[in-house]
């Protein structure tokens, strides 16, 4: 609301309002809206201003401040994944530049910033030169509807759940120029994989995201966080992740969402170790940055969404915890799932891509459409304990239906091939 | 603001129509039809339709664009031959702006003058959605899985 652009007059009396009285009475409350204050005060300065000046101005601040945050957050990202995929592979990691490696980063961006910018010779070279961009705007795009604290939504929209998978389907189109543009068959196979697994798990993706919706009657972000809000006993929060329906929907649209990004187990697309670097073969220098600085952005935006849709958004854990800010508590919970995407890059092998998929169709989707009628049980009996009960015995009975439907027991049978005879 | 905007989209949104009909190579041709879906889908968020636009965007870049592609991509046979102008295209094409044509005069809502400040919600739409237009919808829903199951067929007895 506050990042909702106010003029005129509105500014000095809502500082005195808020700002400076709120410092003396509450000190927490003010940390809380610090960013918020502060976007206003720059505001205020465009008072006289026509409209339209300060609308632009306000969407300029929200998108200079989210790609402050999240560049600086890639670049600490980049050092903390190897570094903790170091510690699990028993080994020191970046420790050369700076105290700790902690300046590894700004190295890594200087060497890709003047390293050559090779374009083959037979690729495509406008398709080739828009694909990281596509990409990289998708993945941009895509982080500005979360809600990051209190009052800290870039844009909100309407639809804010339905803008963020509409943004992301178009990352499959700037996959696709990638992998053509190369004129590589590496490239292009990758590209290939890379669509075939983005399409299949955006299914179970979005309908895991269903129930979220149906439970708030909402498909905006800060109406969803809002839901959550609010203790039990004073002290356990409401977050829809303490649900049955919703336990499963997180582990099922957290997996899901890996494989949205590409990572690890299901790094099939740019699987080094068979087709080079998949749809990233022919790119070099700072366009390869680039397409590395997506696969981030995406990570984040995947995990900031199931931060928002099932661990409670801006949130304290507890009520007595309440007066530390909302993004401080948005960012504890986004780095702790973005610790989980590298501790299941240290920890697992990639899978095959036969098996990814039959684990979509066969799996994943039922047991998406499952949570979504697990919630629909919560709601009716109430939203209470007896609810909570019904839906775990319904997903309890449809996930032992599945695993003996898909004969998950029997494992070591003679291995059958259908192309490779 | 708005007819800038609207001028804007609407040159942005024609050249890449235009381009689509015109480019030589059919990848590039696919490309800029995404980028006059896109077009589209801004008219709708221009003209405060912000789930038509979403949902163009998602189905129609994000779906049938890729479909198109990847048809393309599985049926080229022979890129750089020139075949002449194609006659039996321009035929389709007429035929296709006749029929369009004629279902947009015969549309009544087209002369409904638009309320000023009525935004619908999504919430509006889905009670529509599941209320009035159920049975359409369930149509619509029946149509898709027949597709996706005729789709499945074919492909299944390629393998066998």
């Amino acid at each position: 609301m506050a990042f909702r652009c106010a003029r005129g007059n509105a500014i000095p009396v809502l500082l005195k309002k808020s700002g400076l009285a709120f410092l003396h009475r509450n000190v927490s409350g003010f940390l809380d809206q610090i960013f918020v204050l502060g976007k206003q005060w720059l505001l205020s300065f465009l008072a006289g201003a026509p409209d339209w000046v300060g609308q632009i101005a306000s969407s300029l601040l929200n998108i200079s401040a989210l790609l402050a945050v999240f560049l600086t957050l890639f670049a600490l990202m980049s050092l903390f994944e190897r570094k903790i995929l170091a510690r699990i592979q028993n080994r020191y990691g970046p420790n050369r530049v700076g105290p700790f490696g902690l300046l590894q980063p700004v190295a890594d961006g200087i060497k890709m910033l003047i390293k050559e910018d090779i374009v083959p010779a037979r690729a495509d070279k406008v398709v080739h030169f828009l694909a990281p961009i596509l990409i990289a705007a998708a993945a941009i795009l895509a982080l500005g509807i979360i809600p990051y604290g209190r009052n800290m939504t870039p844009f909100t929209i309407d639809g804010g759940i339905l803008f963020f998978f509409a943004v992301g389907s178009t990352n499959e189109v700037g996959v696709f120029m990638a992998g053509w543009g190369s004129n590589n068959k590496f490239s292009m196979l990758g590209a290939m994989r890379a669509i075939a697994q983005m399409v299949s798990y955006e299914l179970p993706l979005i309908i895991t995201v269903l129930p979220v919706v149906m439970v708030t009657g909402s498909l905006t972000p800060d109406a969803i966080v809002a839901a959550q809000g609010g203790y039990s006993l004073g002290i356990l929060p409401h977050w829809f992740v303490f649900t049955p329906w919703g336990a499963v929907a997180f582990i099922l649209f957290f997996v899901s969402g890996l494989v949205e990004s590409n990572r690890t187990p299901f790094d099939v697309p740019e699987g080094e170790s068979e087709i080079v670097a998949g749809h990233m073969t022919e790119y070099s220098g700072f366009k390869y940055a680039i397409f590395f600085l997506a696969e981030y952005f995406g990570m984040f935006a995947v995990s900031g969404l199931a931060v928002t849709l099932f661990l409670g958004g801006w949130h304290a854990p507890f009520s007595v915890l309440q007066f530390v800010p909302s993004y401080l508590w948005f960012f504890l919970k986004l780095g702790v799932l973005l610790f989980v995407f590298i501790w299941i890059r240290g920890t697992l092998p990639r899978i095959r891509v036969d098996q990814m998929m039959s684990f979509a169709w066969k799996f994943m989707l039922p047991m998406a459409f499952t949570c979504v009628i697990a919630a629909a049980i919560w709601h009716y009996q109430g939203r209470r304990l007896s609810g909570s009960l019904w839906s775990l015995g319904w997903i309890v009975l449809v996930y032992l239906t599945l695993s003996r439907v898909l004969g998950v027991g029997k494992k070591f049978a003679p291995r059958t091939y259908r192309f490779a005879e | 603001m708005n007819s800038a905007a609207f001028f804007f989209i609407a040159v942005l949104t024609l050249s890449a129509a235009v381009a689509a009909a015109c480019l030589r190579q059919l990848v590039h041709a696919a490309l800029s039809f995404a980028v006059a879906l896109v077009g589209v889908a801004a008219f709708y968020f221009l003209l405060g339709a912000e789930f038509v636009g979403l949902v163009q965007v998602f189905v129609y870049v994000g779906a049938v664009a890729v479909l198109i592609v990847f048809t393309i991509l599985l049926t080229r046979h022979g890129t750089d031959e020139n075949r002449g102008f194609n006659w039996s295209g321009v035929v389709i094409a007429l035929a296709v702006l006749a029929a369009l044509l004629w279902a947009i005069m015969r549309t009544p809502a087209l002369y409904v003058a638009a309320q000023p400040g009525v935004t619908v919600t999504v919430r509006q739409i889905g009670e529509a959605l599941m209320s009035d237009y159920v049975w359409p919808l369930q149509c619509v829903g029946l149509l898709l899985t027949a597709a996706l199951i005729g789709a499945l067929v074919l492909v299944l007895e390629e393998k066998r």
